[in-house]
């Protein structure tokens, strides 16, 4: 059968859709269904809210066509089909010493989906974002099959480049994959005691992969306490890998009551010494640690949850700190949060990236959580910074506008690739994207 | 690793998984089937993940003649030749109900043309005095049922070849695993009604490597399915016959 009727949901579980997904196996399978019109492509749905939802309509899911079809080691240019996962492709070069040069924080989000979102990794400080190293792509429009450079095609690239799949399907890309020393990494984790400590030291580290792990629980003096974690790629041996681990059920909804959150931080803070450690990781364990636990987001129960990121300018950062004490003291645990320093790297209209520093934290799908979120939403936005469209699931229109001033030229390249909006989602219908007012 | 895998029906998903499973290790694979185009796109996976050789051969399981230069092919190689049979077919058994002539693709597809490769390739085994053959039945092979008894038929003709086959290669330090999957997440249950417990095809490639490490002989995969079909066969035909699952 070519469509299949799901009930289907973003990563969050609190958005949910309901439509007929096809999911070629085949290159030509993929022609077929994209010549009686466009549909909108998704990967593996690891975007949070609703950017790869299209409730009533139609969507392609792309994970099937997931092929590595060529690689020069002259140029470190890999060409590979969209639905591959970046974990596999850090899998299968890391061993031959390359690695995608910029990786999420899970390794099952799709080429297609990097590109979608212009992910970010924990080297964005010095290598940017994913489609800066993107030397090309397949995409398939409205008028056809194009092939889509930085260069030689720059309005539709970056259009595409955390083009949120409104421009096409792409079917394959070129990606220039970066040297490593190996697939073993060298991590530094350090405590870190406080708020101005996590900036300074985020500030002056030199490392290639640095990311701040907060404990969104501690308040008061220790606000912002946490470990950060310094990486540098290796090579050696590591131990055969531990079975991953599956979340069977939704659990409960007080899995993740308060007492239990900070109790699982403070064991998570004094894991590292106080005088901190060095320590040798497989690759996969640095970059997705939560991949190891399928399906963690049913930890949060039939209800789903939310995650919040901002990205606020340099100088923005006490209104940041604002932020997190906000959240600290309202009690609405969230387990870990994520502190990062990001570089200026962006490739698209679109893209989330600014210099500065990015927030992001899990809430539990209530309506107090949804109501400080979108007071933190206000506040990012008086800070001068900008929500990620991967992760948000509550923002409104009128304030995304002023987050992103290059909207009018990605709506005109993709008022071209797509005149139709045959390839709006709900994320992009609940933003109104696509319209000029 | 010195092994080479001829894997028939290369093109369905869960022959993908295996192959890259295999290729990872560094064995050599030649990828059997119709779609050449696509063949050659897994063959490019292949290699960049580390598979010694990784070639496309034209393979139909309703034309025999494909089936000699697949066998001289492999014979090529050094060391020891494997061979996994994802090859198979399923029409709604509606489509058979009203013409049935579909039942002779069903039972080539999925039994007599596999059937015919095999007795091509155990010569070759023989003679190296090793070598796996893995071949994918069913658990629709165990009961006839409503629903497809067609094919049903053709995977239960298949198993019992594969244990006379596994009878003869044992003889000549060969060997040979029957695998019957339950519901399998590919191309072919996609959109189905009434499927539970879906595996993945990684899941049923990594089910089919471990087997073939133990020298297994008949392998349900996800496992629950060699209870579940324990209970199934074991129900009365009287009873049987007035059920609909
Ligand atoms: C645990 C976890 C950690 C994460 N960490 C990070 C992080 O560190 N940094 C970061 O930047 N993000 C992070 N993310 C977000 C994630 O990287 C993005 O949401 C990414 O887009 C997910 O990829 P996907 O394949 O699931 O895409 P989906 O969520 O399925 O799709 C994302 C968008 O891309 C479009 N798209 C997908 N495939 C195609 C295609 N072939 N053609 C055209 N359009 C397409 C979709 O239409 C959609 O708009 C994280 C997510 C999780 C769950
Ligand atoms: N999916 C399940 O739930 C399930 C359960 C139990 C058993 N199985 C068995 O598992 C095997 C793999 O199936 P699948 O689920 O992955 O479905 P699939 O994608 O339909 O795979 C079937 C494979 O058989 C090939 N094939 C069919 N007729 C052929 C012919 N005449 N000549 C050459 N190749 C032919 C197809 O090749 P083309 O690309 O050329 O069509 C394809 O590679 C099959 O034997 C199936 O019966 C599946």
């Amino acid at each position: 059968m070519l469509w299949k009727t799901a009930d289907y949901a973003g990563w969050g579980r609190a958005l949910r859709a309901t439509g007929e997904i096809a999911r070629p196996e085949r290159r030509r399978a993929l022609d077929d269904i994209l010549k009686d019109g466009l549909v909108p492509a998704v990967g593996m749905r690891r975007s949070y809210g609703d950017a790869a939802l299209n409730d009533g309509g139609r969507v392609i899911d792309m994970t099937r066509l997931d092929r590595m079809l060529a690689f020069d080691p002259a140029t470190g240019v890999l060409e590979v089909e969209a639905g591959a996962r970046v974990g596999e492709i850090a899998a299968a070069f890391g061993p031959k010493g390359w690695l995608p040069a910029v990786m999420p924080g899970t390794g099952l989000a799709t080429v297609g989906g990097c590109i979608g979102q212009d992910v970010h990794g924990k080297n964005h400080h010095h290598a940017g974002s994913f489609c800066q190293h993107v030397a090309g792509l397949t995409l398939i429009t409205a008028e056809g099959s194009v092939e889509v450079t930085p260069e030689g095609t720059p309005g539709l690239f970056r259009a595409t480049a955390g083009g949120l799949g409104q421009t096409g399907v792409i079917a394959k890309a070129r990606l220039k994959l970066l040297p490593a020393k190996g697939d073993v990494m060298v991590v530094t984790e350090r405590r870190v005691e406080d708020w101005d400590e996590h900036i300074a030291r985020l500030d002056a580290s030199e490392a290639t992969y640095t990311v701040g792990w907060i404990d969104a629980t501690a308040t008061g003096a220790v606000l912002g306490r946490g470990i950060l974690e310094e990486g540098e790629t290796g090579s050696g041996l590591m131990p055969k890998r531990v079975r991953n681990r599956r979340v069977p059920i939704d659990a409960p909804h007080f899995a993740l009551a308060g007492p239990i959150v900070r109790a699982f931080n403070n064991a998570y803070y004094r894991r590292v010494p106080a005088s901190g450690r060095t320590v040798v990781r497989p690759i996969g364990d640095f970059f997705f640690p939560l991949d190891k636990i399928h399906d963690w987001n049913r930890l949060y129960g039939k209800r789903g949850f939310h995650q919040f990121q901002c990205v606020v300018p340099l100088e923005a950062a006490p209104a940041l700190r604002d932020m997190l004490d906000t959240i600290a003291t309202s009690g609405l645990a969230s387990p870990l949060a994520v502190l990062k320093r990001m570089g200026q790297g962006r490739a698209g209209f679109l893209s989330f990236p600014m210099e500065g520093y990015t927030l992001a934290v899990d809430f539990p799908n209530r309506a107090e959580a949804r109501e400080l979120i979108r007071r933190l939403e206000d506040r990012a936005a008086d800070a001068g910074g900008r929500l990620y469209f991967a992760k948000d699931s509550l923002a409104q229109g009128t304030a995304i506008r002023s987050m992103y001033p290059e909207l009018p030229d990605w709506q005109e390249a993709v008022a071209k690739a797509d005149p139709g909006t045959a390839l709006a989602t709900d994320l992009v219908r609940r933003l109104n994207l696509r319209s000029t007012r | 690793m010195n092994s080479t895998w001829i894997i028939l029906g290369a093109t369905s998903s869960m022959a993908r998984a295996f192959a890259r499973a295999v290729a990872a290790e560094g064995a050599g694979v030649l990828l059997a089937g119709r779609d050449a185009e696509e063949l050659a796109a897994l063959a490019a996976d292949c290699r960049l993940r580390g598979a010694r050789m990784a070639e496309a051969v034209t393979f139909d399981a309703r034309d025999a003649r494909t089936f000699g230069p697949i066998v001289e092919r492999a014979e090529a190689e050094e060391g020891t030749i494997n061979a996994a049979v994802f090859v198979g077919s399923m029409p709604e058994q509606a489509a058979i109900d009203t013409d049935p002539a579909l039942i002779d693709g069903v039972v080539a597809d999925s039994f007599t043309g596999p059937a015919r490769f095999l007795q091509v390739l155990a010569p070759v085994l023989e003679a190296r005095g090793q070598g796996t053959v893995v071949g994918v039945g069913s658990v629709a092979g165990d009961r006839g049922r409503l629903g497809n008894y067609v094919y049903g038929a053709a995977k239960a003709g298949f198993a019992t070849y594969l244990s006379g086959l596994r009878n003869r290669l044992t003889r000549a330090g060969g060997h040979v695993v029957t695998v019957k999957p339950g519901f399998v997440d590919t191309a072919m249950t996609w959109g189905l009604p009434g499927l539970f417990l879906v595996a993945p095809p990684e899941a049923v490639a990594a089910d089919i490597l471990k087997a073939v490490r133990k020298g297994r002989n008949v392998i349900y995969t996800p496992f629950f399915w060699r209870y579940i079909m324990l209970i199934i066969r074991h129900i009365p035909e009287p009873v049987f016959k007035k059920m609909k699952i």
